[in-house]
């Protein structure tokens, strides 16, 4: 089979998934739908394995197809097809994709066991794989931009997915508004590339876009930012990252599928892809990059301080998008997306770990009573230290490898750009220490009541209760089920945390600077016209800069041992003594706050004043006015209709006659 | 061939059926005065056809006569039903279209 029929493939598992679930959900016994929906993501794995291999079957610069099914729309002029673009990168993004989904599956089939929605839940879960596959196959801006809103409503039910939960549905409402603007973003970039170029599919555009526009060209450097306004919706970057902590409301296995393999990703895959146009652009290329450097040192210095386990996970997540973001932004495309790679794996993995904790605290997410979970959960205590190492950037683990990359190639790009190698060190220390002060504050220490009444064999359980709020639940449909799940009772999340986990400590292993170095190799194919690609740090310079990460990292974590194993009352200190910077970071630098002023209050004043003055004078004035209007003319006509035949009668003659007489007059 | 008074007698035709349609209150009558209008056109359609040697006039007249020898037949069935259920046959009592 050709690498397109592959492509095709990818696509088709999931969609089949979704659509054999949300038909059969009431036929289907039992557990059964999760497991369908598994293998349909694995399957869609598997397709993609075959891609890869079909793919370096091909010479390197001859590595990307396309393949239509139809045309989509074709008049005057447009000729859209329904066409999948399989080269190195739509690969490499459905092999991380699928394969990470396919644990996160696999781990929810245990998680949300008790969960009333359960069948629901994998509908959705499947259709999300399936449009962010939709948006990485795209063969031109129509179909992306398809895929591109697919995974916006997906991320909408899933993190409303408990509907019943007012928190949940104003999230959910929250990232589903936010990625609309993001999407008006990508709609307008389409219409000035199609004014500019009169095309929607991407290859043309690439091979068109360097003969039409020159460098920094007002156009060109325009369509970039508004297809960043949309990368940055997707990827949280500041100041469209409101509604990712607030996702946290949704599912913790969604959660992980949204940080880790399907949405937050697209924005860095979507610069990456557009990488012609933004070398033109230029200037395009470093707003990416600075909006990456200011969304990783803000979402860092929050992390320190929220006390949501979920949500420090979350904002990490942001730091580390920013990463890639300005990899990508800086012309390191290869380091950003082997960046994307392991992150999804110490992401998801991360995310698991929280959820097997979660599960033991009963819902609780807050790390304040948490503690000593080392002996109730030794495979979850584990494994989130094994995420927080790679999270930490600790030597040899795979975001070591991939992040220190990124910061070698902005030093080797010199002038200001090291500004991003100083920022992003910043960064990474402020990283190293938050990870383990989730490591340190969950895992050791004093164990808290939970972990006590697991020692003693049983998971504890509370009331039903929304864990922002406090307020009381029920176990029925659109609340959380009645059990609480943890990895070391549950086989199939055991296996999903065992296979990241591995994937966190070695993945680093394929890229090694001037040994492997495989994903450069293999993604050189999408690249083949980027003038950063074939640059880059030597070899001396990349194990420096290993060398400062690794030292940074390991400072990182031992400022949190010194701050949460040796001095315990450190941080409550500095909390007190600077109280105003705690505040500060606590309200988030208080951008839902500045949201609101800029925005939602003129907005919802303007409507408000429409609704008093416009409304009722303008609006209403015209339709009392066209009704009146109306009404005095049927009440002067109303008298000549007098039902009397005979004068009709004359009304016509004396009409006719007149008409006569005047044809008369004018012809003489 | 001179055709004023084939016109004179035409319009003055056309005028008594005119006045009386204008005048008269019986359905009956008044559909005898539109029969007369119709005639008088006819005669004005034939007066011009021979004035000008063309035979399209002459076979406009044969269809104004179809149209109305259906006219009549449908106007006198109204009559007649009318009658029947004793309805009053004075046009200005049957005033239900009033505005």
């Amino acid at each position: 089979m050709s690498a397109t029929a592959y492509g095709w493939l990818v696509l088709a598992f999931p969609l089949a998934g979704t659509l054999i679930i949300s038909l059969g959900w009431k036929r289907l016994p039992g557990r059964s739908p999760g497991w369908i929906a598994t293998a349909m993501i694995g399957l869609s794995f598997l397709a993609s394995v075959g891609a890869l291999i079909q793919l370096l079957g091909d010479p390197v610069d001859a590595r990307q197809h396309t393949s239509a099914l139809y045309d989509y729309a074709s008049a005057a002029g447009l000729n859209i097809q329904l066409n999948v673009l399989v080269d190195p990168l739509s690969v490499y993004m459905c092999l991380i994709v699928s394969g990470v989904s396919t644990l996160i599956h696999l781990y929810s089939i245990s998680y949300m066991t008790s969960d009333r929605g359960f069948n629901r839940f994998f509908a959705y879960l499947n259709f999300f794989v399936f449009s962010m596959l939709l948006l990485v196959l795209a063969g031109n801006l129509v179909l992306l931009i398809i895929g591109w809103a697919f995974v916006g409503f997906a991320s909408y039910a899933l993190i409303s997915f408990w509907y019943r939960r007012e928190t949940a549905t104003k999230a959910g409402m929250k990232a589903f508004v936010i990625n609309v603007i993001g999407d008006i973003g990508m709609v307008l970039a389409a219409f000035f590339i199609f004014r500019e170029l009169g095309t929607f599919d991407l290859l043309s555009i690439f091979s068109q876009a360097p003969n039409t526009f020159h460098t920094n060209q007002g156009v060109v450097v325009a369509i970039c930012l508004l297809l960043l306004v949309g990368a940055f919706a997707k990827s949280a970057q500041v100041p469209f990252h409101t509604w990712l902590p607030d996702a946290m409301e949704g599912p913790t296995p969604v959660s992980a599928l949204i940080h880790a393999a399907t949405m937050v990703t697209a924005g860095v895959y979507l610069i990456a892809r557009f990488h012609p146009l933004f070398e033109i652009a230029l200037t395009a290329a470093d707003v990416a990059a600075l909006v990456g450097l200011a969304t990783l040192l803000i979402a860092a210095t929050i992390a320190l301080v929220v006390t949501d386990l979920k949500k420090i996970i979350a904002y990490s997540t942001m730091s580390q998008i920013g990463y890639m973001v300005v990899g990508v932004g800086i012309g390191a495309y290869s380091e950003g997306l082997f960046h994307l790679m392991t992150h999804a794996f110490f992401k998801a993995l991360l995310f698991m770990a929280a959820g097997s904790i979660i599960g033991a605290m009963a819902n609780r997410q807050n790390i304040d009573l948490m503690g000593g979970f080392r002996r109730a959960m030794p495979f979850t205590s584990a494994t989130l230290l094994i995420g927080a190492l790679a999270l930490a950037a600790f030597p040899l683990t795979s975001g070591w490898f991939s992040k220190d990359e990124i910061l070698d190639f902005a030093a080797y790009r010199g002038g200001w750009y090291v500004i991003f190698t100083i920022g992003g060190y910043i960064g990474a220390l402020l990283t190293a220490f938050y990870s383990f002060r989730i490591g340190f504050r969950v895992v050791f220490g004093e164990p808290c009541e939970e972990a006590k009444e697991l020692e003693g064999g049983h998971i504890h359980h509370a009331e039903p209760a929304n864990p922002a709020t406090e307020e009381s639940e029920d176990t029925d449909v659109g609340f959380p089920g009645s059990t609480h799940q943890i990895a070391e009772r549950e086989l199939p999340m055991k296996i999903a945390m065992s296979v990241l986990a591995f994937g966190a400590l070695f993945a680093g292993l394929v890229q090694i600077p001037g040994v492997d170095d495989v994903v450069h190799k293999f993604l050189h194919g999408s690249f083949l016209d980027s003038k950063f690609y074939e640059q880059g740090p030597t070899t001396t310079a990349a194990y420096r800069g290993l060398l400062i990460g690794g030292l940074i990292s390991v400072l990182g974590i031992a400022i949190a041992y010194y701050a949460y194993i040796r001095n315990r009352g450190w941080t409550a200190a500095l909390q007190k003594r600077f109280g105003w910077a705690h505040d500060f970071l606590e309200n988030k630098w208080y951008f839902d706050e500045a949201i609101d002023l800029v925005f939602v209050r003129p907005a919802l004043a303007i409507g408000r004043w429409s609704n008093r003055v416009f409304e009722r004078y303008v609006v209403q004035g015209i339709v009392v006015a066209a009704v009146d209007l109306v009404r005095g003319a049927g009440a002067g006509v109303r008298g000549v209709q007098s039902g009397y035949l005979r004068s009709y009668a004359l009304l016509l003659v004396t009409g006719f006659a007149g008409l006569g007489l005047y044809f008369l007059l004018q012809s003489s | 061939m001179d055709i004023t008074w084939y016109l004179v007698l035409s319009a003055l035709l056309f005028a008594v059926g005119v006045s009386g349609v204008l005048i008269r209150r019986s359905p009956l009558v008044i559909l005898l005065c539109l029969e007369l209008m119709l005639n008088a056109g006819n005669l004005a359609l034939l007066a011009f056809s021979r004035s000008l040697g063309n035979q399209d006039g002459q076979v406009f007249a044969l269809i104004v006569m179809v149209i109305a020898a259906c006219e009549v037949v449908v106007g006198l069935g109204i009559i007649v039903a009318a009658y029947r259920r004793r309805i009053p046959l004075n046009v200005d009592d049957l005033r239900s279209l009033r505005g």
